[in-house]
């Protein structure tokens, strides 16, 4: 029975439960003199038997199906001849891929040692023997859950009170998953990292200027050793944000302003939901019209114009970029202006000052933590964002401030780094890890310090 | 008139013409946002609308035993290997007598896709008497013939297409033997290495299972979160601690997600690469604090004098939020949903580190069958070299901002439809 229906069949269980439950509460009630004699509603007795069925089952299911794989894995390794098993870590897995394939058919067997094809066939009859008895264990595990459930119903019992508790706890597991996630992405990228760092010091990847990943298929190949000095990725990725951010901040800005102090309100209440726009398109369709319009457009200008312009120009990703986060600082920037007390407004107009002064010269100073957390926010997104410069930007890393040449970004590194066929411990991959790692570190900072400033300038208003 | 007066007086067309350029700089960024906005639609549009029609050619094809190579139309077998291909060809060289080398020839049979056999097999299993006889057909051209009949006269100069091609094409042409007609195929085939034959159902379908798994998962974890985080947690460091991580999720890149998926799900788990089903997870993960956030501002907004009044008629906390906050909180929660799916189903990048890049022709059947996303399909073909995947890739993008539009619509709908004032 595989995985779907034996979810399927433990939901028809809780089901059945339930129902039964309801029943039994229902029964015992009666010849009290009805349901107000319970301690609680019939719902809930029956929700206890329900949760008693479902929460065994479900974590028999789920631990089953976490470690069954390393589990027979390690009987069929272990099943095998002493002289077959090979020593090295890599090998195993080498050795096991092969008993798999085998095994699921892709490999004929007669083209196999016949240790290995031994091995694919107990391989074969551990993963029957594995899911028959998980359909025994969870069918049993939830059948006696419900029956204790069911047989624990009295009208003294008090199942509301547990429902709500288990209910509660649920939930709080439900709250936790955020926390989980964070340790999760910080165990993935730090442990790959802290083995990249075993094999490239870290002092040169921090501070290498040169960054060519490849590694060798040869001995004798030339340029044989990969050089992961990462400065060149961080240059480009602060080069094409710094465009983006030249783009976005004085029209982001500009259109908040103009939209919170001067716009007629049906001006506003139709170009702030369409700016909005602008965020909700999805990255892939920049890249696609930075790519296949904005650079050729650059490019013939430059050409028209007797410059040298690179067709993945840094420019042009920058600047698609740059109306990608366009809304991220106005709408930031909105919100704050219009939160700044109009007491300050009405205090500066009535010395004499023009809109525009007051603007400048009040309003700005006033609202300009919170500018400064939507700005750094849109930082953190131009640095993380991945498509367009997927799509725009170039590959090889080049270490220039200029603009008009093709660079690369650590986004871009870690994307074509990982969707290639490699070997998950060369030091390729373990690189985009590490790449993760300080793009993971730089957001955080920028994130932490944004939300900070943010809060403290709403408190200062509240 | 004292000296300050005239001073004031004096500057005062300096500080209007200050004003007056302040407010011309605001109208300009508006201008320049909304320029971007509808330069972005119309160049998708310019560049898509053509993908939404192909062009086919007619022949008259003679369903030759000999050059199908079978003799039994009935026979599953025989229909499968037989060579259609063939048949079209002997089409083509009796439409074109004249065409004798070699080269000339292959030229010719390039004219029409390499896929236009499948109907042919189709309409044999379905008819076997056909076998033997001649039908006026009309058969898919290929992409480049196609790109031909779209070009302008421009265009059609600067076509890869041979000067004997386009005489071909034109005397097919005059004699109505070329007409254009709505791509259904795109609609409903699946990915392919030829344009013309290449569709975005598979795609469809991989982002229908993947958002199925994040919508189920993250709608009612976020709103479980939400109502603990808001109902029941204790205000300590610890509640404090996980806000934090909340808000801090929310900004982190999305390709972080993706890294957590590779380590995680697939590294550590053993989860199968390219399946919807660690796509929806790790698309959950990223849209959770999403969910958390405006699931919390819905149940926020729900006035504390119904809390109250239902404490007071004796229900518990836990009755309190699950029979009345959560019910009048809903379609906000709803909203705040249905904005994270749309922000899951543009979602790329994670999608890219979990292998969702393969090449995959078969449409999936179900969340653990291998599969791309619709936004993965955009990404790769733009990065197709061939000129005709421009117009399909242009078409994928306005399918999948349709999707888009129409819920965030949704979404705007409920909001305002649903969602009381208190």
């Amino acid at each position: 029975m595989d995985t779907g229906n034996l979810l399927l069949l433990v939901v028809v269980m809780v089901a059945v439960a339930y129902y039964m439950g309801r029943q039994r509460s229902m029964a015992l009630a009666r010849p009290l003199g009805g349901i107000r004699h319970l301690h609680s509603l019939p719902f809930y007795y029956a929700m206890r038997a329900a949760l008693w069925c479902a929460i065994p089952a479900l974590v028999v299911l789920g631990l089953w199906l976490v470690f069954d794989d390393s589990f027979i894995r390690t009987l069929v390794i272990g099943g095998l001849p002493a002289d077959q098993l090979p020593a090295s870590e890599s090998a195993r897995g080498l050795l096991l891929n092969q008993i798999n394939n085998v095994a699921s058919g892709a490999l004929p067997v007669d083209s196999v040692s016949p240790a290995v094809a031994a091995a694919a066939e107990r391989l074969g009859h551990l993963r029957q023997i594995s899911t028959m008895a998980l359909a025994v264990a969870v069918i049993v595990v939830g059948m006696l859950g419900a029956a204790w459930g069911w047989l624990k119903i009295s009208p003294q019992l008090r199942a509301r009170q547990q429902v709500e508790r288990v209910l509660q706890v649920l939930f709080m597991l439900c709250a936790l998953i955020a926390i989980l996630t964070t340790v999760g992405i910080l165990m993935s990228v730090l442990f790959e990292s802290i083995r990249f760092f075993g094999k490239i010091s870290p002092v040169d990847f921090l501070f290498g200027l040169k960054w060519s990943p490849q590694i060798a298929l040869r001995a004798d190949q030339v340029a044989s050793e990969g050089f992961f000095g990462a400065i060149p990725l961080f240059v480009g990725t602060l080069l094409i944000s710094a465009i983006a951010l030249i783009v976005a901040v004085p029209v982001g800005l500009m259109s908040a302003i103009y939209l919170a102090e001067y716009a007629h309100p049906k001006l506003r209440a139709f170009a702030k939901p369409a700016l909005e726009v602008l965020a909700g398109v999805p990255t892939v369709v920049y890249g696609f019209f930075a790519a296949l319009t904005v650079a050729p457009f650059i490019r013939n200008l430059g050409e028209s114009m007797g410059l040298d312009v690179a067709s993945e120009s840094a420019l042009a990703a920058g600047l698609v970029m740059g109306v990608m986060i366009i809304p991220f600082v106005s709408s930031l920037a909105d919100d704050v202006i219009t939160a700044v007390p109009q007491s300050l407004r009405d205090g500066s107009l009535g010395l004499g000052a023009t809109q525009s002064e007051t603007i400048k010269k009040v309003i700005i100073p006033a609202a300009l933590p919170g500018i400064m957390g939507g700005i750094l926010l849109a930082a953190s997104r131009a640095i993380g964002e991945t498509m367009i410069v997927v799509m725009a930007a170039g590959l090889s890393a080049n270490l220039t401030v200029n603009p008009l040449e093709a660079v690369t970004t650590v986004t871009v590194q870690i994307v074509t780094l990982l969707t290639g066929d490699q070997e998950f411990d060369s030091a390729k991959t373990l690189a985009a890890f590490a790449l993760g790692l300080m793009l993971f570190l730089t957001t955080l900072a920028l994130n932490v310090l944004a939300l900070r400033i943010v809060k403290k300038y709403r408190e200062e208003y509240e | 008139m004292s000296k300050t007066t005239e001073q004031v007086r004096q500057s005062l067309a300096k500080r209007y013409r200050a004003e007056k350029r302040f407010r011309a700089f605001g109208i300009a960024s508006i201008a320049f946002g909304l320029l971007a906005l509808l330069l972005l639609f119309t160049d998708i549009i310019g560049k898509g609308h053509t993908a939404f029609f192909e062009h086919y050619i007619q022949m008259e094809v003679t369903f030759d035993a000999d050059t199908l190579g079978i003799d039994d139309a009935t026979n599953q077998d025989q229909l499968n290997f037989a060579n259609y291909d063939g048949v079209i060809r002997n089409a083509l060289r009796e439409r074109f007598p004249q065409v004798q080398s070699r080269g000339q020839k292959r030229e010719l049979y390039s004219l029409i896709s390499t896929g236009a056999g499948y109907p042919l097999r189709d309409m044999l299993a379905s008819h076997p008497a056909l076998l033997g006889q001649t039908r006026t057909l009309w058969l898919l051209a290929d992409d480049d013939v196609d790109q031909y009949f779209k070009a302008d006269r421009q265009g059609r100069e600067d076509s890869r297409l041979t000067p004997e091609q386009k005489a071909w094409l034109t005397s097919l042409d005059d004699n109505g033997q070329v007409k254009k007609e709505f791509n259904a195929s795109f609609f409903t085939s699946g990915d392919s290495r030829e344009p013309e034959l290449a569709g975005i159902w598979g795609a469809v379908c991989g982002s229908f299972f993947t958002m199925l798994v994040t919508l189920l998962l993250s709608f009612p974890i976020g709103v479980a979160a939400a109502i603990y985080l808001e109902e029941f947690a204790p205000r300590n460091r610890f509640t404090d601690f996980i806000e934090v991580n909340i808000n801090n999720l929310a900004a982190v890149p999305s390709i972080i997600f993706g890294l957590l998926g590779l380590a995680i799900f697939i590294g550590l788990f053993g989860m199968p690469r390219s399946v919807p089903l660690v796509g929806g997870i790790v698309l959950t993960l990223m849209t959770l604090p999403t969910i958390i956030i405006s699931s919390r501002a819905a149940i926020k907004a729900v006035p504390p004098s119904i809390r109250e009044a239902a404490m007071g008629l004796g229900a518990s906390p836990m009755q309190v939020v699950l029979h009345h906050v959560m019910p009048l909180a809903m379609p906000g929660m709803l909203t705040g949903a249905i904005i994270g799916m749309a922000q899951a189903l543009g979602e790329t990048a994670p999608l890219l580190m979990i292998g969702m890049v393969a090449f995959i022709v078969d449409v999936p059947a179900g969340p653990v069958d291998p599969a791309t996303v619709l936004p993965v399909q955009i990404y790769l073909w733009a990065d197709s070299p061939e000129q005709s995947f421009v117009a399909l890739t242009s078409a994928a993008i306005m399918v999948l901002l349709a999707f888009l539009i129409a819920m965030n619509t949704l979404a705007v709908f409920l909001r305002k439809r649903l969602e009381r004032r208190w």
